[in-house]
């Protein structure tokens, strides 16, 4: 009995990383069509990580958060301005990017600690808006940033180029609103797919661990989670710090596909925030799989739609909003199951022989 | 000496007093009930003991342990444990997974043992989950204990929220109308249900109950409060014959 | 005397908030929902009016006229089609999604009627600019007009709302859905109202908005839209004097920070304060506390 269970749950999981390798396949294929496409395939890497990372705090912690893509920022800029500057003292590419990568998410992670110690204390909207503050902020600050080396080390400034006092042979990293410049770009497809599937394999057992029962605890009844012993604010610290790692660890990784980037509105703002919890709202609150399908599809979806040129976007839209009334809604959601009860009637003389096969019911995990 | 010893507790919101001059001694492996009319503040008083309100005045000690002003996390901590009135169970969790909840100051592994599964993770999931069968098998909720608990019917969610409570090992457990919304066979079952907690954990038990069948069939002494203070207090079969309190439960 | 008139046009920027942040805390005192298109609707309202006036010479007012109309209409059908059906729906990030979709769609369909470019809005406002101080001091007309919208927009509405039946009702559905309904209130209607009051408010706000700054583009409602929520949410998510306050006090912060800090930090400081006030105060400036009952 207990193996089974066991087994069950891990059953789940591996069907989740299936899909995973499944999905990157099509990706892969889908990839070899057009130059277009092919350039998306790190991307959206990236854009699957955030979204399974945002999951973490949006459906198994249950905080709505509208800053995930300022945590993003960060590891973008520390990882992209690590791998530059460490160029001339790690001469190994893959050692440099591995470290790049763990300083992006590293910092996210710090900074994820920070912001939350004093604002997961405010619930619902508030907490949403103090994040899309936080995420502003941070885009806000960057932009200011003016960084640079030369033989005697880091030169910082908040003003401009100038105010650095580099020497002759100076570089500068970061050049405010023009971004970061000369990122060696080691990122690629693989990578993206290993990194996908550590993130996955994070969040799920985190939410199968002792800790992620207690992070699902406080968000099904906090009232409850505290009268058995658990400590409110440290596991949603703890959540809320992981998923700004992981974050942190996607901007990281993204950076490393450009030679330039800039922390413009449309991909470290708000939009790039609310766009990756439409993939988790999407692809099922809570369910890591859904996020990881939603993200592909709808990221792949205004390319796949090119060809309707300028009335990709708002078919985009419409698209979303109709998925969202035919999933959310109670009305729909009641026809669904009328059809479902038609269907599975129509199929009775089918199921009847299966029936002493199949045993138990199906458990959580959001699915 | 009493396993739960308060008094003179008091609390107010705004201009009102809630609960005034309350004291009670619980001696262990008792099983101690609290009766009153609605809005007589017995919640009131379940909420101070577990630290959710904090007492304007007043002593709460715990097995001769002053645990008045903790928060609601140390003080079970300190050994009180409690279901609530209006079931709050992890809802969108397993049957199982609630206990484990329950279990989790008892049993300790790291994050980063959890996230990788390193040994010890296998080792204490292991224990817990047969500590947790161990509860649910109790109260006969083995079978469902791959159900989501908000899929459970209601008087087994009730019986649950118990187990749940009895997972942090507590020294007292507090039941909030544990009969509430049970027709009369449920809470004859949950009567035998009790005393063999009572037995079999040797456990000390407060509850909250309108069921006088209930109270008057488990409970050894009783309490009944009326507007926020004590109307009458002693054993059972005396109290409940008190004038007093049949004119505050009746009317005139 | 710099200090005066960097004031005058805070006040004149917050004005404009206050007047989309009160559309905006009505709804989500109502509907208890995060409406993101709301901040689309000031644009359409803004583009609705430059139709009338510039592109086909019409006065003025009739530009103003037709922009109400065209957003009040807009709100009543967006909250029927995309918002009412998911009222009960089991989460409620679902509708807070359709909202992004409904922006997603006002910007996109407004993109390809009047195409990514940015117009140059002719103002509504034909009143001369007051010069105080031997001139030192110049407020524009489009100012004057700002500020006494808002004070007439605010009064209005704290008289709609206290003193009519339609006003009364609102107040209860915001309380209690359920109660109101069993009360006789025609919930539907009511909510419907109250997204036709914001839209409305949206419009005018965004003609304000373009007189002031005169540009248009599908994206111009995007930040507004932001800093209005941030102003509703400062000052108390579902009080209007907390909308208005909120709306104020943001406007002059961002003024004076641009013009004392710096231009680039303006947000900044706008965000970091709103985010010290809800740290500080978690339910903003003049919200409610509630408290869950155990």
């Amino acid at each position: 009995m207990k193996k089974l269970r066991l087994s069950r749950q891990g059953r789940s999981d591996l069907i989740t990383y299936g899909i995973i390798l499944l999905l990157c396949l099509i990706l892969f294929l889908i990839g070899q069509s057009s130059y277009q496409l092919q350039g998306l395939l790190v991307p959206v890497c990236a854009q699957i990580m955030l979204a399974v990372s945002l999951n973490l705090t949006v459906g198994i912690l249950g905080e709505l958060s509208l800053g995930h893509a300022g945590f993003m920022c960060i590891g973008t800029f520390m990882g992209a301005s690590f791998s530059i500057y460490m160029e001339q003292f790690i001469p190994i590419p893959a050692l440099r990017f591995f470290l790049a990568l763990l300083i992006g998410a590293l910092s996210a992670g710090i900074m994820g600690f920070l912001i939350g110690l004093p604002v997961l204390r405010l619930k619902g909207d508030y907490l949403a808006i103090v994040t899309l503050a936080f995420g502003e902020i941070i885009k806000n600050l960057i932009n200011m940033v003016y960084l640079g080396y030369d033989s005697s080390g880091l030169h910082f400034s908040m003003n401009d180029t100038a105010s650095l006092g580099l020497a002759e042979d100076g570089v500068v990293i970061i050049k405010g609103p023009q971004g970061v410049t000369g990122t060696p770009t080691d990122s690629n497809f693989g990578i993206g797919i290993l990194l996908v599937l550590l993130t996955v394999f994070i969040v799920l057992n985190l939410v199968h661990s002792r800790d992620g029962r207690a992070i699902m605890a406080i968000r099904d009844n906090e009232i409850a989670a505290e009268s058995v012993g658990i400590h409110i604010t440290k596991y949603k610290l703890m959540a809320f710090t992981i998923s700004a790692a992981l974050a942190g660890l996607a901007g990281s990784f993204y950076a490393h596909n450009y030679n330039n980037i800039k922390a413009s509105t449309n991909n470290f703002g708000y939009n790039m925030s609310i766009m990756i919890l439409v993939f988790v709202v999407l692809g099922g609150i809570g369910s890591i799989r859904g996020s990881v399908i939603a993200a592909t599809i709808l990221y792949m979806l205004p390319e796949v739609l090119r060809f309707m040129s300028q009335y990709r976007m708002l078919v985009y839209a419409i698209v979303l909003i109709v998925m969202m009334l035919f999933t959310w809604s109670p009305k729909a959601q009641a026809w669904k199951a009328v059809q479902l009860a038609k269907c599975r009637k129509r199929l009775r003389p089918l199921t009847d022989r299966f029936r002493k096969k199949s045993s138990g019911h199906m458990t959580g995990e959001g699915e | 000496m009493a396993l739960l010893d308060v008094q003179n507790l008091g609390i107010s919101f705004g201009g009102l007093r809630a609960v005034d001059d309350f004291h009670l001694q619980v001696k262990k492996g008792q099983l101690y009930g609290l009766i009153g009319p609605n809005g007589a503040g017995k919640t009131t008083v379940f909420n101070l003991l577990t630290g959710v309100y904090k007492p304007s005045e007043g002593i709460i000690r715990l097995d001769g342990e002053d645990i008045t002003g903790r928060s609601n996390i140390e003080i079970n901590k300190a050994g009180i444990a409690r279901t609530f009135q209006n079931i709050r169970l992890f809802k969108d969790q397993t049957v199982l997974d609630n206990v484990k909840i329950g279990l989790h100051n008892r049993f300790h592994y790291n994050t980063f043992e959890g996230i990788f599964r390193l040994p010890r993770y296998r080792k204490i999931e292991k224990k817990m989950e047969e500590k947790a069968m161990e509860l649910l098998e109790v109260f006969e909720l083995e079978k469902e204990k791959d159900y989501l608990a908000s899929n459970l019917p209601y008087g087994k969610q009730r019986k649950l929220e118990i187990a749940r409570a009895l997972a942090t090992d507590p020294k007292l457990l507090l039941l909030d109308e544990p009969a509430a919304g049970m027709n009369p066979n449920e809470t004859h079952e949950l009567m035998e249900t009790i005393r063999f907690i009572r037995e079999k954990f040797d456990m000390t038990i407060l509850l909250i109950e309108h069921d006088m069948k209930l109270v008057s069939g488990i409970c050894e002494e009783l309490t009944v409060l009326n507007f926020g203070s004590i109307l009458c207090q002693g054993e059972t079969e005396k109290v409940l014959q008190n004038p007093e309190v049949i004119k505050a439960y009746l009317g005139e | 005397m710099r200090f005066l008139s960097y004031l005058i046009s805070g006040i004149s920027l917050g004005s404009v908030y206050a007047i989309i942040a009160l559309g905006y805390t009505m709804v989500y005192g109502i509907a208890k929902m995060l409406n993101f298109a709301h901040g689309d609707v000031i644009m359409v309202g803004g583009f609705s009016a430059f139709t009338i006036i510039s592109m086909l010479g019409m006065p003025p007012a009739l530009g103003v006229l037709t922009a109400v109309l065209v957003c009040t209409a807009l709100g009543v059908v967006i909250e029927k089609v995309a918002y009412r059906p998911l009222r009960n729906a089991s989460s409620s990030l679902a509708v807070l999604i359709t909202a992004i979709g409904v922006s997603y769609l006002l910007q996109n369909l407004a993109l390809l009627i009047f195409g990514s470019s940015t117009k140059s809005f002719e103002s509504v406002v034909n009143i001369p600019a007051l010069k105080l101080a031997d001139g030192q001091i110049n407020i524009t007309g489009e100012t004057i007009v700002t500020i006494v919208t808002c004070v007439i927009v605010m009064v209005m509405l704290t008289l709609f709302i206290n003193r009519t039946k339609a006003g009364q009702a609102m107040l209860a559905v915001s309380e209690d859905k359920g109660a109101a309904q069993l009360m006789g209130i025609n919930v539907n209607g009511t909510i419907a109202l109250t997204f036709a009051i914001g839209s409305a408010l949206a419009a005018i706000a965004g003609v304000l908005l373009c007189s002031a700054y005169p540009t248009l583009s599908p994206t111009t409602g995007a930040m507004p839209g932001i800093k209005a929520f941030v102003a509703a949410v400062f000052g108390g998510i579902g009080s209007i004097p907390g909308a208005l306050i909120g709306g104020l006090l943001l406007g002059i912060i961002e003024t004076l920070g641009k013009a004392y800090i710096s231009s680039q930090l303006s947000d900044v400081i706008v965000f970091g304060i709103l985010i010290v006030v809800l740290v500080v105060k978690p339910t903003g400036i003049l919200g409610r506390k509630i408290q869950e009952k155990v």
